[in-house]
């Protein structure tokens, strides 16, 4: 397997006010093409910087980061938006569904961006949910949901563009223990039936034992490469 | 169109408030419709193709002012005066003072220039032979259930009868017709009574008319002609001023009140209301989705669609509410006329009222969602999905 993500020389400076904070020191970083990787670290280590900046949510201050070859600290804020909307998948701790949506309308959201009609667009957030194993609640809103199964529709909703890469952060963090493994499990099938690559930001040791390789993080600094 | 479903589930997050929102909009476009429509019907009084070849001639200095009946005869003279009669206003109530009736003392030709009276030839005749006969509209006979052969008590605010009492008494002797009921309504609301027999009585005209009226051979003449009419009276103590009759109700409605002025006002301050209201509406449901539109623009959608959706939702309230609002002033409309007795002949909703209702509530959708629009577009999403 390639080389999927390349960070070179990576930094990040925050500006509150007149203060600028440092979260992220010089990081060298390659994952493969199809890994599993779990990032680890305290509160304020720099994980969930880091992650955004493999997403393309923010750009770094320093350094570069290629993803599939794709320099993105050289996108402008559009072409990221339409960078993410093609090649990323994004799953968050509290879920992030619209409330007002059934579990299809929601999965259904990255397809609005794509040229597929609404028949294309049910049919693929359909196999989605079928893929999660919610087949049978596309009609539910997020509120007749679990949280376990909030949390599926999410993942539903992140790979129904079929993106390369997924990113989480903490996507267990509000479950309980059977539905976080659940959820854990969707994401190793996932990884390991069909190639994506996933990169997990956790607190938990459990979750990180589903990941191929889990890295820490101190002070904005890799400190430790594991393999699982 | 393919976001149409997300933005209207985001108009409906929370019910309660749109709805309440919307019923806020509904009164204010149903307030611009009814109000618009007092408008036109004000713009439309004495628009009419007959109006057009009609002059009007009043004293210089004040509506109120007689004029000599002797002018009839000069007026008569001017080149291109075709046909001139006069009337003057009586100013009757009837049983109460607050049943104003528009009733004119009119000279025996008086009908013969308003074609757009309609009147049975026998009433004609028997009005013709009747000193204390009277023709009324037939929305003011049907107001107070009056009929042919009623002798009809009418309290004049202005002028005693020769006993000194201000308590006259005519005979209903036949019914008015408008034949244009758009522009024409106004004379089925008519009660005309004979000048000769007012001025005889009354101790207070002797031999003056209100205003007279001339009827012009050829209507690209008129301004010459009113000039003329004008001539005729200059340097006297009785000066003239001739205008076509659409000025002359324009210059009436002006004394009575502005109401282009007034509707305006009325109008500004419930637009201006609306958007304080339907503004804070939509910044409240902006900033508590701040977390979801961070996710569609996490999933790829760009600043400008997120722009986009917000305006249109803004936009979609005010449409909804608003077509709502002006579609139930059309219904209501013509039960207001008919309610009111004929006194208001209201035209309904039209096209050019739809077409400004439809421009205010764009421009006022635009307006209120133009913050809330702009700050959704510049969130940060990292910023936005930790909270901050």
């Amino acid at each position: 397997m390639g080389t999927l993500i390349e960070l070179r020389n990576l930094s990040k400076v925050y500006e509150r006010g007149r203060q600028k904070v440092e979260v992220l020191h010089h990081i060298d970083l390659d994952i493969a093409e199809g890994d599993f990787l779990a990032m680890m670290g305290p509160s304020g280590s720099g994980k969930t910087t880091l992650l955004n900046l493999i997403g393309g949510l923010d750009s770094p201050s320093g350094g570069s980061i290629a993803v599939a070859g794709q320099r993105l600290d050289q996108l402008g804020a559009g072409a990221l938006a339409r960078w993410r909307a093609a090649h990323v998948g994004f799953v968050f701790q509290f879920y992030n569904l619209m409330p007002m949506l059934s579990a299809q309308r929601n999965v259904e959201l990255p397809l609005l961006l794509t040229r597929l009609n609404g028949a294309q667009r049910r049919k693929n957030a359909g196999i989605a949910l079928q893929l999660v194993g919610l087949g049978d609640r596309a009609a539910h809103k997020p509120g007749e949901l679990s949280g376990g199964q909030q949390q599926r529709v999410a993942i539903a909703r992140a790979i129904v563009s079929d993106p390369a890469l997924l990113v989480c952060d903490e996507p267990t963090g509000d479950l309980d223990r059977q539905s976080a493994e659940d959820v854990l499990g969707l994401l190793r099938t996932l990884n390991r039936e069909h190639g994506k690559t996933i990169v997990m930001v956790t607190h938990d040791p459990k979750a990180a034992e589903y990941a191929n390789h889990t890295l820490h993080l101190d002070k904005g600094t890799l400190v430790e490469q594991a393999t699982a | 169109m393919k976001y149409l479903h997300l933005i209207w589930a985001a108009l409906f997050r929370r019910k309660a408030r749109t709805v309440l929102t919307l019923v806020s909009i509904v009164a204010a476009f149903l307030l611009f419709g009814m109000l618009d429509a007092v408008r036109t019907s004000f713009d439309q009084a004495g628009q009419s193709a007959n109006g057009a070849q009609r002059l009007q001639t009043g004293s210089k200095l004040s509506f109120i002012q007689p004029l000599p009946q002797s002018l009839e005869a000069q007026i008569a003279q001017v080149p291109g005066v075709k046909q001139v009669t006069y009337a003057n206003w009586f100013g009757g109530a009837y049983q109460d003072p607050h049943n104003q009736v528009f009733s004119f003392a009119v000279a025996p030709n008086y009908i013969d220039l308003y074609p757009e009276i309609a009147v049975d030839p026998a009433a004609r005749k028997a009005f013709d032979a009747s000193r204390t006969g009277a023709l009324v509209g037939e929305t003011l006979a049907r107001r107070f259930h009056w009929k042919v052969g009623d002798k009809i008590p009418l309290q004049s605010t202005i002028f005693p009868n020769r006993e000194g009492s201000k308590n006259w008494s005519f005979d209903i002797v036949g019914i008015l017709h408008s034949t244009d009921k758009k522009t024409g309504g106004f004379y089925d609301q008519l009660f005309l009574l004979h000048w000769k027999y007012f001025d005889e009585t009354t101790p207070y005209n002797r031999g003056q008319v209100g205003w007279y009226v001339s009827r012009v051979a050829d209507v690209n003449q008129a301004d010459r002609v009113a000039r003329a009419i004008d001539a005729l009276s200059a340097n006297s103590d009785h000066e003239t001023r001739t205008q076509t009759e659409q000025a002359t109700t324009a210059s009436w409605m002006k004394q009575l009140a502005d109401i282009g002025l007034i509707v305006g006002a009325i109008m500004g301050a419930v637009f201006f209301t609306l958007l304080l209201l339907s503004g804070n509406t939509m910044m409240q449901a902006v900033r508590e989705r701040t977390a979801e539109l961070a996710v569609l623009k996490t999933i790829g959608f760009s600043s400008r669609s997120v722009l986009a959706m917000v305006l249109a939702e803004s936009v979609l309230l005010l449409l909804l509410g608003g077509v709502v609002g002006l579609g139930l002033a059309a219904l209501l409309i013509p039960g207001v006329s008919a309610g009111s007795g004929g006194m208001l002949n209201l035209p309904t909703v039209g096209a050019s009222s739809w077409l400004l209702g439809l421009a205010l509530m764009v421009a006022v959708g635009l307006l209120v969602g133009a913050l809330p629009a702009w700050r959704a577009m510049r969130l940060n999403i990292v910023d936005a999905l930790a909270g901050r």
